[in-house]
């Protein structure tokens, strides 16, 4: 049986590129992938230690993470097709008007 | 009694109101001058009945409490707007509201055209409201609340006329100098709730009586309070704020800067007897005060060529003399020589006002001369007055004077009562010296130009009131030589009972035959009488003016006094807040820091503000950089 290490390795790895490319990819769309990989990482490691643990409560997270990341990918890939149609762009180093 | 007497301080509150916020509509002399005037007669004749009722008591009851509301009630700090109703306050009642009246009624006339006439009369009624308050209070704050409101009367009053700077600088100067004053004052009241936990003056006096004769605490309160008496009164060394005072119009130099205000200092003392009492070391400084200002000032007079200066100096020499009283233990003599100079006194000044008047703003005696004949009324009114201060008996200054030379000489011995009878001479050489140049002799006036005339009734007949009071003023106050009763001592003694049983005790009054006490009548008599023939000889045929060398220039540049103060306070006071206070401590210590920490503080939000990229990466990436700290800490500390 595979240990409970290798999960957890696994999914912080996946967290980490997901982090990383939120911080230094410059397109909307792919920041915003990376921040599915960041969720589907974390559900990773809740599922391993359901299995792990033998406990339900896990598994039960897992699935508000998905409503919540659906419901949360409506939402973003809204605002990056409103922001799109207002810039004319998708690459958020031009979209910094948040600033003194 | 109770169920009217709030109505005593508040009419003339009102009518500070009415003349002070609705002056400039009404827009009437007649209507401003009148309402101000019969605000202050009405309470004088609540005043009269209340003197009436209080005549139906028994002496012993003779002393009554109003709370009107709790004024300030914080800790264990509890003051009440209270009065005290008793023969002293409702004797300074009488004059205050008497010779207000008087005083109001002629200014009438006096201020007539004007151009704020009706602030003049709401300053006047302010002043009447304060001065209620000071004689009524019956604790330590409410007293000083009067104290302090007819001080800033007498500031707006001087500086009435404000377009000429020396009017706004007299102003300043009786501020400031009364300041000192009220220092001394404020500490002393410090003292008394930090050590006896009350301010009621008549707790205060009753939690004392038991204490031993100079008690330090006792002395330190009382020379306090006699600090903030000079400066009221203006005794030395406070007293150089009085003659500049008189920049102001002449009614208020009659009513506050003679009758009055400056009466207060000595009226306190008064209302303070107990304390004074059980501290003869003050006693003794007040009497040695009184003595030197009152000689000091007198010989000042002299030399004045100024109608209303040498009126000043006699106020602060008249003034000395009531410190003389004090300074021997004979409250009601003071309180007696208050009443009758308050007449006689405010009596002068309106004649001088009156003479100031037709000369056309003309202070300088030696420009007038020959006004006996041009101004009858004034003339005869403005001699008796004369008469009066001198102690020519039976006018009211010779009994209250003789009383005051008395006491001198049985309570502090011959060297103080001769220089108090050579005071005495003085003064009445220095008067008849200003009725010889004012009214006799040759007219020394541009007879071209200046018309004197007889002013008009309005301002004569307080004139007339006044020269009655000042004849008869002095019957209430027999010597008891005479055999017939003496009043004012009957009247006020229920006031001074608990100061004169503590007196019996502490120092046993001496015996003295009548004898002595009516040699020294005559000798008074005989000095004024010849000092008044020597005056006239002397100045009222002279009709050239030189100016004096010598002691005589001492005396008429006023010893140098306020250059002296000049040299020693106003100067290097002036020049460190110029030089140091100012250009270094203000500007550069104070802006400076000011300045330079928002300078600074600007300078960094700069550089700290181009944090905001706005763009979200970066401010991801410090979340995150902040995380990874965060975990670091938690993992390895």
């Amino acid at each position: 049986m595979i240990e409970l290490n290798y999960f957890l390795l696994l999914s912080g790895i996946l967290f980490s590129i997901g982090v990383t490319g939120v911080l230094i990819r410059r397109n909307a769309i792919i920041i915003f992938m990376s921040i599915e990989l960041m969720l589907n990482s974390i559900n990773l490691s809740l599922v391993a230690f359901s299995s792990f643990l033998g406990n339900i409560t896990g598994q039960i997270f897992v699935f508000f993470v998905m409503t919540v990341a659906a419901a949360e990918a409506a939402v973003g890939l809204a605002i990056v097709i409103s922001l799109y149609r207002n810039k004319e762009t998708v690459n958020i180093d031009e979209i910094n008007i948040l600033k003194w | 009694m109770a169920n009217y007497f709030y109505l005593i301080p508040l009419l003339p509150l009102i009518g500070f109101l009415i003349n002070g916020l609705f002056g400039k509509k009404i827009n009437s002399e007649k209507i401003s001058g009148i309402l101000a005037s019969l605000l202050v007669f009405i309470p004088f004749v609540l005043t009269i009945i209340s003197f009436v009722e209080m005549l139906g008591l028994e002496p012993e009851s003779r002393k009554i409490g109003i709370t009107y509301f709790n004024w300030i009630l914080t800790g264990n700090l509890g003051i009440n707007y209270a009065f005290t109703v008793d023969p002293l306050s409702l004797v300074m009642l009488l004059i205050v509201l008497g010779v207000g009246f008087l005083i109001h009624v002629y200014s009438i006339g006096y201020m007539h055209n004007d151009k704020e006439y009706s602030k003049f009369f709401a300053y006047m009624n302010l002043f009447i409201f304060a001065m209620l308050n000071l004689v009524l209070a019956d604790n330590f704050l409410l007293l000083f609340l009067g104290w302090e409101g007819v001080g800033l009367c007498s500031y707006l009053l001087i500086g009435f006329w404000y377009e000429k700077k020396f009017t706004g600088d007299a102003a300043k100067k009786a501020f400031i100098i009364n300041r000192i004053g009220d220092f001394g004052f404020l500490i002393a009241m410090f003292l008394v709730f930090a050590n006896f936990g009350t301010l009621e003056i008549s707790k205060f006096l009753g939690n004392i009586a038991n204490l031993p004769l100079n008690n330090s605490l006792l002395i330190a309160i009382s020379l306090l309070f006699f600090l903030g008496a000079t400066g009221k009164s203006a005794q030395i060394p406070l007293f150089v704020w009085l003659p500049d005072a008189m920049a102001g119009p002449t009614p208020v130099s009659a009513l506050i800067h003679a009758a009055t205000m400056v009466t207060a200092g000595v009226y306190f003392i008064a209302r303070c007897s107990v304390l004074y009492v059980l501290s003869p070391i003050s006693t003794n400084i007040v009497l040695f005060i009184g003595i030197f200002t009152a000689i000091f000032a007198a010989t000042i007079a002299i030399k004045q060529n100024d109608i209303k200066k040498i009126l000043a100096y006699s106020t602060i020499s008249q003034l000395g003399f009531m410190f003389i009283a004090l300074g021997t233990f004979s409250y009601a003599v003071a309180i007696f020589h208050l009443i009758t100079h308050a007449f006689f006194k405010a009596l002068m000044f309106l004649g001088s006002g009156s003479v100031i008047h037709s000369m056309q703003d003309e202070q300088d005696i030696t420009k007038m001369g020959a006004l006996k004949t041009k101004m009858k009324t004034t003339f005869i009114t403005f001699f008796i007055g004369a008469l009066a201060i001198s102690g020519i008996p039976p006018l009211s200054g010779f009994f209250s004077k003789d009383e005051i030379l008395y006491k001198t000489f049985i309570n502090a011995g011959i060297l103080p009562y001769v220089i108090v009878l050579l005071t005495a001479g003085l003064t009445a050489f220095y008067m008849f010296r200003l009725i010889a140049l004012t009214f006799y002799g040759k007219p020394r006036y541009d007879e071209k130009t200046i018309h004197p005339h007889e002013s008009p009734k309005v301002m004569i007949i307080p004139l007339i009131i006044l020269a009655v009071l000042a004849v008869i003023g002095g019957f209430i106050g027999f010597p008891h030589y005479l055999g017939l009763p003496n009043l004012l001592d009957e009247w006020l003694e229920p006031v001074f009972k608990n100061a004169n049983n503590l007196l019996a005790v502490s120092k046993p009054a001496t015996e003295h035959s009548i004898g002595i006490e009516i040699l020294l009548v005559f000798v008074s008599v005989a000095i004024a009488v010849s000092a008044i023939i020597f005056s006239f000889r002397k100045y009222s045929q002279q009709e050239k003016f030189k100016t004096a060398k010598g002691f005589g220039k001492l005396v008429e540049n006023k010893y140098y006094v306020d250059e002296a103060y000049d040299l020693v306070v106003v100067n290097p006071v002036q020049k460190t807040s110029d030089k140091f206070l100012w250009k270094i401590f203000d500007m550069k210590i104070i802006d400076g820091a000011v300045n330079g920490i928002a300078v600074y503080l600007s300078k960094l939000s700069f550089d700290w503000r181009k944090l905001q990229t706005g763009i979200v990466q970066d401010y991801a990436t410090l979340t995150i950089a902040g995380i990874i700290l965060i975990i670091l800490y938690m993992v390895f500390m």
